[in-house]
């Protein structure tokens, strides 16, 4: 395991690499998701604001 | 299959469609990159001359590829968006650049880390890290650029023009290794029937690369949703969607 762990002396490139990897995979994703969240909010605040005020919330955003 | 391409084009059916693809692209791609990460740092067998340093060409290789895949998929769909006016494929390449901007970055980061206790420098001006730092700025001035507009529909155009002009870079990129005399060793995989990699370290490779690309179709479906819901801002559809919330 610590052999494994050491990568042949290469251990603090190796896990670097693959740990910037990994948090962006993760940061990718929950970017992804807030994106589509936060348009959804916006397109349902656009539809609850009485109609006068639902072409301002659009030019707001 | 004409039909359902045309049904595709209609945003509703889309949207609805694309939430149904996000699992089919993302489990396997998960599955994948798991299989991929224990092969690739557990099972592989150490390179003869750079030992278990070699292991981050199974992140690096596979994030160049898509850095240069997003790309090219990224301007196709504004060249589509620009000659037949297809709202869904502005949607399309508004949503594939960040993510490949951020594959760029981890090519980039991954290729220097890499470089440092193989070569003895973090970076170097070669032709192929000059060349993808250049695919870096243009993701980023693409996004820029369609921002820059009040008119969202001027901005997806500018950026369309930008993304399509930039296409350029990606043979300069592909090639950069032959034509010029670089740091970077020439390509690994170039030909399969002759890779310069043994298949008991080509097998996890491989894994990675359909994993990330699976990976980059579920982060950019995901992300083509919700840009979808901004571009379609007071349609029936959307109103009848928000009602249900």
């Amino acid at each position: 395991m610590r052999e494994f762990l050491l990568m042949d002396g290469y251990w603090a490139y190796v896990w670097s690499a693959w740990g910037l990897t990994l948090a962006v995979f993760v940061g990718l994703v929950f970017s992804a998701r807030r994106h589509h969240r936060q348009a959804f909010r916006q397109a349902v605040a656009e539809e609850q604001a009485p109609r006068p005020l639902r072409a301002a919330v659009k030019e707001l955003s | 299959m004409w039909i359902w391409f045309h049904k595709l084009g209609s945003p509703p059916h889309f949207y609805r469609t694309a939430g149904r693809l996000v699992p089919w692209f993302g489990i396997p791609a998960l599955l994948l990159l798991i299989a991929g990460a224990v092969g690739g740092l557990a099972i592989a067998p150490p390179d003869y001359q750079q030992g278990d340093g070699f292991r981050i060409i199974y992140v690096h290789v596979p994030s160049a590829y898509i850095a240069m895949f997003g790309y090219v998929a990224m301007a196709v769909a504004a060249a589509v968006g620009l000659i037949w006016r297809m709202k869904l494929a502005f949607a399309f390449a508004a949503a594939c650049a960040p993510v490949g901007a951020a594959f760029t970055f981890l090519a980039l980061a991954t290729g220097s880390i890499w470089g440092k206790p193989m070569w003895g420098v973090w970076w170097d001006w070669d032709g192929r890290m000059t060349s993808v730092l250049v695919l870096f700025f243009l993701y980023v001035g693409v996004m820029a650029l369609r921002s820059a507009f009040d008119d969202a529909s001027k901005g997806d155009r500018a950026a369309a023009l930008l993304a399509i002009v930039g296409v350029v870079n990606i043979p300069i990129i592909k090639f950069s290794v032959d034509w010029w005399n670089t740091l970077h060793q020439p390509a690994t995989i170039a030909k399969f029937s002759t890779p310069s990699i043994t298949m008991d370290m080509l097998v996890w490779l491989l894994a990675m690369v359909v994993g990330y690309t699976l990976f980059f179709a579920a982060v950019v479906t995901m992300r083509l949703r919700g840009e979808v819901l901004l571009r379609e801002r007071g349609a029936r559809w959307i109103r009848e969607l928000a009602a249900h919330a």
